[in-house]
């Protein structure tokens, strides 16, 4: 693959009161193109995606009606990785060198409410309470615990670290530490995990400029590499949100398939990757999906925490940014939030959260309903 | 207790766990067994025999479309389960005045895991391995007045055990 990121454009995440959510893809969108020293008009292709934010091709009312293709997308908590694969894939298509890949959403306070019949489910499952996100991550982790013996205090650790993270990135919705023992014993959300523990719905958005690898080649010096991206849904048997049943034999994630067939296609193992973001949703997903992706057995998660390997500084730092719960969940723009994230770090420009050593491979991992994942590897 | 556990809507002991009078949530959702007690509609395929539930018109495993009603096992183990802490958002229609509820998945005798509401004593703490058993609980009441039951699973204990 020969593909470049060239320009990246962030709205901070959090709350903007008066702004709605296009209008902060709008200053995404403008950051980026900037970033790269390139004009709205010079784009050849575009595409983006908002669950609750619009459209994302209506961005050229303020942007410039040039005519240019634009492409609506839609993946849950993925959107921003299937935004970023489409443009990639356009690219390689030759079918053209500068794309615009943008993701942005405003989300009411409180948990998500989905309707039942928008996934294929009977009304019965909502009006009876069980179509709710955070129940899934509460049983899904509460079950990891029991067949992996990981102790539950491991919650409180992951969190922590997010918001020590979140407290160093001027983007970040929340900026104050706050102790695993305040994590511990805020209110029970969805047992065994606490208010402090999820990310919250939020704001913001996030652009990517990407351009073939010739094309980058004449803008910059040492572009950021896209190595590979891929995208998968479900299998028969894997255990995942909004679903009445579950087969009684246990498949893999598709977690599991997206990062083999990711780390497969860029020729990089996990022992390679300097900085990884992987969807946190909540504390007990960056668990889980520390070894869905590849990067530890299942069970070896306490002792990599617990040794300090996923801190900023470690040998493998994890959602460095703060990951979605220091910057809330605005579900168009989380996926491409994580790229941003890694372009950031693997040029340098990270400030108090740079991951020293001069990081040269950056892992990132989607995780969205009703059960799909992307993944992406960069390189500089 | 830090966190206490939820206060469920419990049948009385001894009473029977055949379907209410009261409006179920969703017909579809029941039928009876060879012997005529209501339980859960669920579908298997005629192919692969791969069981759903609720019950589909195709195979989620090979694709298949030839699908037979398969009423489920009324008894199981808990594997897993979480509270329900806050008030759903629409379109939930429990009581405002909320309580939080228990959820869980039931393996039904390694056909099917179910996920349903769990019927808890108060101050029960569920454990995953349990062994549970169908019921019929109320969850709500209409505007009108009218009590909507759905099914839950409830521990077997030796004082309900042998009753449902």
């Amino acid at each position: 693959m020969s593909v470049a990121i060239v320009g990246i454009g962030m709205h901070r995440f959090g709350r903007t009161p008066g702004m709605s959510g296009r209008q902060q893809a709008v200053v995404a969108t403008r950051d980026a193109l900037a970033d790269a020293g390139v004009d709205w008009k010079d784009v050849q292709f575009a595409v983006g995606g908002s669950a609750s934010g619009g459209f994302a091709d209506t961005l050229v009312n303020e942007l410039g009606l040039t005519g240019t293709a634009f492409i609506n997308v839609s993946n849950g908590c993925a959107t921003g990785a299937s935004a970023l694969m489409v443009a990639a894939s356009m690219i390689e298509a030759e079918k053209a060198d500068l794309c615009v890949a943008v993701g942005f959403d405003k989300h009411e306070p409180g948990a998500f409410n989905a309707d039942p019949e928008s996934v294929g489910l009977g009304a019965w499952y909502g009006s009876t309470g069980l179509m709710l996100t955070t129940q899934f991550f509460g049983m899904k982790i509460q079950r990891y615990l029991h067949d992996h013996d990981l102790p539950v205090s491991l919650l409180a650790k992951v969190s922590a670290k997010a918001f020590r993270n979140g407290a160093l990135n001027p983007n970040a919705w929340r900026r104050t530490p706050l102790s695993e023992h305040d994590i511990a014993e805020a209110p029970m959300v969805s047992d065994p995990l606490t208010k402090y523990m999820f990310c919250s719905p939020g704001e913001g958005a996030v652009a990517l400029v990407m351009a073939s690898g010739k094309r980058a080649a004449a803008m910059q010096s040492n572009p950021v590499m896209l190595r590979s991206v891929v995208q998968r849904t479900r299998r028969y048997g894997s255990f995942e949100v909004f679903s009445p049943w579950l087969a009684p034999e246990r498949a893999d994630s598709p977690t599991v398939e997206a990062a083999g067939a990711c780390f497969e296609d860029a020729g990089i193992g996990p022992a390679d990757v300097d900085v990884a973001q992987i969807q946190d949703t909540e504390a007990g997903a960056e668990i889980m999906h520390m070894s869905e992706t590849g990067f530890c057995a299942a069970g070896e998660q306490e002792e990599l925490i617990m040794l300090g390997h996923t801190e900023i500084g470690g040998p493998l730092p994890i959602n460095t940014d703060g990951g979605c719960i220091a910057n809330g969940e605005p579900i168009g723009a989380s996926g491409l939030r994580q790229i941003y994230e890694n372009v950031v770090q693997l040029r340098g420009q990270a400030g108090a959260r740079q991951v020293p050593g001069n990081p040269r491979v950056a892992f990132s991992h989607v995780y969205g309903a009703p059960g799909l994942s992307a993944c992406t590897l960069l390189t500089r | 207790m830090r966190h206490p556990s939820p206060t469920v809507n419990q049948p009385a002991a001894g009473s029977r766990q055949q379907l209410p009078d009261d409006r179920f949530v969703d017909p579809d959702l029941l039928c009876e067994d060879d012997s005529g007690v209501t339980t859960l509609r669920g579908s298997r395929c005629n192919e692969c025999g791969a069981i759903t539930f609720p019950a589909q018109a195709s195979c989620p495993r090979c694709a298949g479309t030839h699908m037979s009603a398969h009423p489920l096992p009324r008894r199981g183990t808990l594997w897993t389960f979480t509270i329900q802490r806050f008030r759903p958002k629409s379109p939930y229609d429990g009581p405002i005045e909320f309580e939080p509820y228990a959820v869980g998945y039931v393996n039904l005798a390694d056909q099917v895991l179910v996920e349903a509401r769990l019927s808890l004593r108060p101050d029960q703490v569920p454990l995953i391995g349990d062994e549970m058993e169908l019921v019929f609980t109320p969850y709500t009441c209409t505007p009108d007045g009218v009590t909507v039951t759905t099914y839950a699973f409830r521990t077997v204990t030796d004082e309900n055990d042998g009753q449902s």
